[in-house]
């Protein structure tokens, strides 16, 4: 850049050249360097596994770390002809866009009506998941939104609860299906706060069921969800490849 | 295609503030950090900073300060070197630091002050000695009073309940209201203080005017803020830090990236130490002078009004 004189003696002031100009690729987006995105994951993982309430940590931890990976998953949903339709299409999973009332009308044993169960059995919502900040790219940025959106399908699909141990389960499918760093360490260290029980069942059980599923199925994030609701769970866990719950 | 976004550059700032931007009889365009935006934005802007700080204040200041916050404001005591019977205004003392260590000073010199009269006193008879204890311990203050004034409520709560937490009760008062316009009568004040405040305040000219207003004469304007790092060595180093730490910090410890990073860039559009003394004489004080701490990161200001 060029030599800029002080701002303070009043005469001599630079303007900013127009290609250093800080833009937003998307709204919520804090562009960051290289330093403080490697500030910004070290410090999200200490502080996520301090505070395990803060997941906008987990969020920035994934987000920082997730350069490699989510390159890898957009280019595997471009390549899927339903994959590819997501990203064109962009849906949203939101309580403003979702009908709930017509997904609870649905059977027993569809995805719709399970996945409406499950958040209202939970308490959760899909408007909780935080935005992405940190990532430089749009499109990116929809992939890792998405893969957050669909978070709560997961949940439906391995029918894990969203207590300690159905979230680490979870993160392990997602560990192996998007290598994502951030699920990687939350499949790792989740399981540091489980009881012993708890850890037994997690190790020769679930997480080899997990690991299973999540190596037999197709990319989870090349399911066009909003247009399955009336199609029953088992038949799209099949078709996917992920194998029946312990 | 991949399209990455160019991080801002390590150094880069934008336009220059001219003088009419920087406080003084402003138009209508402002800066907030290095945003420009108008006078009514930046107000609500800025309360909304501390409305989201306010309880991660405290933390804030010592992660990126590393505690040394804490130095700055004791060396602004000692500077102001209270008697106990100093009337101390502490403008934007939201949390109420520079209060409670105005109290914790005045409470020591009249400890000391005790201690000496006793000392003369050495034939007092025990019931003498006595009375002289219960009137010094309902005193313990002397007569000295702290008021923290405040735009913002949020500090101001986190401020109240600090205090109750550390025991501070007596002499201390805090009352809502803008350093530009502040709701005391004309010269009520021995000392007036702002720390890390007159930064955030958008017409700083008129706050200095209200400041000379409530002072007595023969009263003390003292300033404590983020000033000017001359050294280009430090300065690139300081820099660094400024950009590329504390806004990750603030998304850590307190998930608030922007307030921090307001923060930093606030911090460069100030005045710096020789433009700020000026503007603190063009108010009216007198013997106007500053004293650098850490090579300029903060610049304590001092001025009399006669």
């Amino acid at each position: 850049g060029r030599a800029r004189l002080s701002r303070w003696d009043g005469r001599g002031v630079e303007e900013e050249e127009a290609e250093e100009e800080w833009h937003q690729l998307y709204p919520g987006h804090i562009p960051t360097s290289p330093l403080q995105k490697a500030l910004l994951a070290a410090g999200s993982a200490v502080m996520a596994l301090y505070d395990p309430y803060r997941h906008d940590m987990v969020a920035v931890l994934g987000e920082t770390t997730g350069c490699l990976a989510l390159p890898n998953l957009r280019d595997k949903m471009k390549r899927h002809p339903e994959g590819h339709r997501i990203l064109q299409e962009r849906p949203r999973i939101r309580l403003s866009t979702l009908d709930m009332a017509r997904l609870r009308g649905l059977p027993d044993g569809s995805l719709g009506r399970e996945y409406v169960r499950f958040l209202e059995d939970n308490k959760v919502s899909p408007d909780t998941r935080m935005p992405p900040k940190f990532v430089d790219d749009e499109e990116l940025a929809y992939v890792i939104q998405r893969y957050r959106e669909v978070h709560d399908l997961m949940h439906t699909l391995l029918g894990m609860p969203t207590n300690m141990l159905g979230e680490v389960v979870v993160k392990w499918f997602e560990a192996v299906q998007t290598g994502l760093p951030m699920c990687v360490l939350g499949a790792a260290f989740g399981p540091v706060r489980l009881s012993a029980r708890k850890l037994q069942v997690l190790a020769t059980e679930l997480v080899p069921w997990a690991i299973r599923s999540g190596r037999n199925a197709s990319c989870v994030l090349n399911v066009y969800y909003e247009q399955r609701w009336e199609q029953p769970v088992e038949s799209l866990r099949e078709e996917i490849g992920i194998f029946p719950p312990p | 295609a991949v399209r990455l976004c160019r991080w801002r550059p390590l150094l880069s700032r934008p336009l220059g503030a001219p003088r009419a931007l920087r406080g003084l009889a402003a138009g209508p365009e402002m800066h907030f950090g290095f945003q420009t935006v108008t006078e009514a934005e930046r107000r609500e802007k800025i309360n909304q900073v501390f409305e989201s700080v306010a309880k991660k204040y405290d933390v804030m200041n010592d992660s990126m300060t590393l505690g040394i916050h804490r130095l700055w404001k004791d060396v602004l005591i000692h500077k102001m070197n209270p008697s106990p019977d100093t009337l101390l205004l502490d403008v934007a003392g939201g949390t109420g630091d520079i209060a409670f260590r105005f109290i914790n000073y005045v409470r020591s010199v009249r400890e000391r002050q005790l201690q000496r009269r006793l000392k003369h006193h050495q034939n007092l008879s025990w019931q003498e000695i006595f009375e002289s204890y219960q009137e010094d311990k309902s005193n313990s203050l002397g007569d000295s009073q702290v008021v923290v004034c405040d735009i913002n409520r949020e500090m101001l709560k986190v401020g109240k309940q600090k205090a109750q937490h550390l025991g501070y009760s007596k002499g201390l008062s805090w009352v809502l209201g803008n350093a530009e316009e502040l709701p005391f009568d004309d010269d009520k004040f021995d000392v007036y203080t702002i720390a890390f405040g007159i930064r955030n305040v958008t017409r700083i000219d008129l706050a200095l005017q209200e400041a000379h207003r409530v002072l007595k004469p023969g009263g003390r304007f003292l300033c404590l803020e983020f000033s000017h790092v001359s050294n280009p060595f430090l300065s690139r180093l300081y820099d660094l830090y400024s950009f590329q730490v504390i806004p990750v910090l603030g998304e850590i410890i307190a998930g608030d990236w922007k307030s921090y990073q307001y923060l930093v860039e606030s911090i460069r559009q100030f005045p710096p130490q020789e433009e700020l003394k000026e503007m603190i004489e063009d108010a009216g004080f007198f013997k106007v002078d500053y004293e650098n701490l850490n090579f300029g990161i903060v610049a304590i200001h001092s001025g009399f009004k006669l």
